[in-house]
């Protein structure tokens, strides 16, 4: 037990010693949060719109306007020229145009039906589709608004009235759905980079090579490699949970508790997998190259950006085997869901037989090269 | 001349020798790809639906019906109460959920109000506004046709999609990801191959033997130029094999703009050598200075307008940016210099000024 104490004592001392590692471990993660978390975003607002109006009626305006106070459309332009919209479009300098037609009014008026057109920009990001549901919904609740004016039906018709409610989100703020996500993936990329290339180091300088002439057994050499990045990993958490919550004021409906029981168990797995890349390379490039690679493909097929139900199905299945989308549900599930642990039970069991089998991986591919 | 040749065959060797580097070099851009046109999707589709229906009835039968009909619909729960609702959607077994008020068709029938709630699981804030949209959609269109509605006034949008009818995410992500390779081995890969010298010293007997600064500048860089333009070719090719990504507008366009980017990029690279000295730092200065950028700022993923305006200003000096914009254009528009030379333009400007900054930076290193 003394000697696991003594490596990991000196694996902290390199981490505190070393600046250039210190800010890797403790500022970066929290710029990266806060540039992350407005960057990366679906979130869709002022998507700059041309509008083309030819019937220039108060019916044509009402539905101009409605679109502005959505506040997810901005209009940039506006001209009676098809034209000029379709240069714009062209231009990339508007992703949608609005086409009213002659005759809107009148024609709503007279047949309580009239038509639209709205183009879309599908070049600009994979935002298109959101884009086109949310100008679908808007024409569709002004239609209704101007049916309500017209007033109501005569007699007593039942009616059927839709009520509906955005559970868990119920301002729709995305950063509180992106900061859970980019926590973890800070966490991960954090705790698997530092222990790949911590121990490609002590290869690349040849101390690996005096650890192994001393009487450490195999076990207390990776008890003491991975204890203090796990340390580090759930300190990170709790910083980057701080700053979610001070500065984005990311719900916290869960057990705090949980989340972080669940994520001694993922870091292990994330842990592992850094020693495992380790025992792979032979310098701190490539471990880091592998790494990246690695983390790369995880981190997109986590469903940390795009939803997981949006992949195409084979995906979908592949992704079980992802360790990081499992702790992205358990992260989301708890922190803005305020699931307990009967809800997460599923992903946490995975994450804990993936670590068991990670671990055993790492330290057989290790045993190997000692011997 | 003879010189030159031998410094280009020993970074061929250097980069061939080193296996895993190279296989992640080649396997990167593959994969990405099929990642990209399979994983990246926001479309919202076959919903996970829960009904919490106290006392089915022909009403609401025939709406859920309905639901099953539509296609965007699955059930997965029919519940009596909606007590359980909760855990269904902590779970993630649930993402909406239609509840019916009690005695459905018996108040309807009575001329009373009945009403339906509709839940979305508005977690990713996307998803829950369009599984909310869809489902009024559906029971407007039942309410509808028992004409219980009020009165009748639609607005029919027509909607078209223009450049990428069918929304395919891969067209989207190829010119992207054109970027993103070039930055990876351009930038990344000629800064890490200079600092590798100066950490070991060997660039130290580069400087002493009689080969002229900008032939070790080029024999240091062309390789991996070719590299960079070789996995461009693949990436285009496996794009139009596989996805069937259209390229509408001019191919030598495309490639003369791909040049111009990968001299940003390797102008960049060796800035951020001479300003470094191991490779870890070069590694973390090239993924904070060249990839992150490239990833966030470009437009390739995330729409620009949605970010705060510090970021957006900030996205105007990131040169994929600009490489990205002309390479949906030419791909996807099929338009030409006519709407591009403003953004060809900036790349060139850039181009011009990152490589004189970086030989004169160059240039310095070699008399201290």
């Amino acid at each position: 037990m003394r000697r696991v104490w003594f490596l990991a004592r000196a694996e902290v001392l390199h981490v505190v010693r070393d600046r250039a590692t210190l800010a890797q471990v403790l500022v970066v993660p929290v710029v990266q949060l806060l540039v992350l978390s407005n960057a990366a975003t679906f979130r869709i607002v002022n998507t700059p719109t041309y509008v083309v109006d030819f019937d220039r009626s108060t019916a044509s305006r009402g539905l101009i306007t409605r679109f502005q106070a959505s506040g997810r459309f901005d209009v940039t332009g506006a001209a009676a020229s098809p034209d000029q919209a379709n240069d714009s479009l062209l231009r990339g300098e508007a992703t949608m145009v609005l086409t009213i037609p002659r005759d809107f009014e009148r024609s709503l008026v007279r047949t309580g039906s009239a038509p639209i057109e709205i183009a879309l920009n599908a070049e600009k990001g994979s935002a298109a589709g959101i884009v086109q549901a949310y100008a679908s919904n808007i024409v569709a609740a002004y239609a209704s608004e101007l049916a309500a004016r017209t007033g109501p039906v005569a007699g007593a018709a039942p009616r059927i009235e839709v009520r509906a409610r955005n559970w868990y989100n119920p301002t729709l703020n995305y950063k509180h759905y992106m900061v859970p996500g980019i926590l973890v993936a800070l966490v991960t990329l954090i705790g698997t980079l530092l222990t790949a290339q911590n121990i490609a180091r002590e290869k690349e300088l040849g101390t690996l090579e005096q650890l192994n002439v001393t009487p450490i057994t195999r076990g207390q050499f990776i008890a003491a490699k991975l204890l203090p990045f796990w340390v580090l990993g759930i300190v990170n958490l709790a910083v980057g949970l701080a700053v979610g919550w001070l500065v984005f004021g990311v719900p916290m409906r869960g057990s705090l508790l949980l989340l972080f029981a669940a994520a001694a168990v993922y870091l292990v797995v994330a842990l592992a997998i850094g020693l495992w890349i380790s025992t792979l390379v032979e310098t701190q490039q490539q471990a880091m190259f592998v790494t990246f690679f690695i983390m790369n493909v995880y981190l997109l097929m986590s469903g940390l950006f795009t939803p997981i139900d949006s992949m195409a199905p084979w995906v979908q299945v592949v992704s079980q085997l992802n360790p990081v989308r499992h702790f992205v549900t358990i992260a989301r599930g708890v922190l803005i869901k305020g699931a307990g642990l009967r809800e997460i039970a599923r992903p946490l069991i995975t994450l804990a037989v993936y670590g068991a089998i990670m671990l055993t991986l790492a330290i057989r591919q290790y045993t190997k090269r000692i011997a | 001349m003879k010189a030159l040749g031998g410094l280009l065959r020993k970074e061929v060797y250097h980069i061939l020798r080193d296996r895993r580097t190279l296989v992640v070099i080649i396997a990167m851009p593959v994969l990405q790809v099929v990642i990209f046109g399979y994983a990246i999707r926001t479309d919202v589709d076959r919903v996970r639906l829960a009904i919490v229906d106290p006392t089915p009835d022909p009403v609401t039968l025939a709406i859920r019906s309905r639901f099953d009909a539509a296609g965007v619909f699955r059930t997965v729960a029919v519940l009596p109460r909606p007590e359980s609702l909760d855990s269904l959607f902590e779970r993630g077994d649930a993402q909406g959920a239609v509840a019916f008020d009690p005695a459905f068709a018996e108040k309807l029938g009575r001329g009373l109000p009945v009403r339906i709630l509709i839940i979305g699981d508005a977690t990713e804030p996307n998803t829950g506004g369009i599984v909310q949209a869809y489902a009024a959609a559906v029971v407007q269109a039942y309410a509808n046709e028992l004409g219980t509605h009020t009165a009748g006034i639609r607005i029919v949008p027509t909607i078209r999609t223009r450049f990428n009818p069918t929304r395919e995410s891969s067209n989207l992500f190829v010119p992207g990801l054109m970027a993103f390779v070039l930055t990876i081995i351009s930038s990344l890969m000629t800064a890490i191959s200079l600092t590798r010298e100066k950490e070991t010293g060997t660039m130290e007997a580069l400087l002493a033997s009689p080969l002229r600064p900008w032939q070790i500048i080029v024999g240091k860089v062309t390789p991996y130029l070719v590299v960079g333009f070789a996995s461009v070719v693949g990436v285009i090719v496996e794009a139009r094999l596989v996805f069937h990504v259209p390229l509408r507008g001019s191919v030598t366009l495309l490639l003369f703009e791909g040049l111009l980017f990968i001299l940003v990029s390797l102008s960049l690279g060796i800035l951020i050598s001479a300003r470094t000295s191991s490779q870890r730092v070069a590694m973390m200065g090239a993924l904070i200075g060249t990839l992150l950028p490239t990833m966030l700022l470009s437009g390739f993923i995330f729409p620009l307008e949605s970010m705060p305006v510090v970021l957006r200003a900030i996205s105007y000096i990131v040169p994929a940016r600009w490489f990205v914009l002309v390479a949906r254009g030419v791909m996807l528009k099929g338009i030409g210099l006519a709407y591009l030379w403003s953004a060809t333009l900036i790349l060139l400007a850039m181009a011009s000024a990152l490589l004189v900054a970086s030989t004169k930076s160059f240039h310095e290193r070699l008399e201290t």
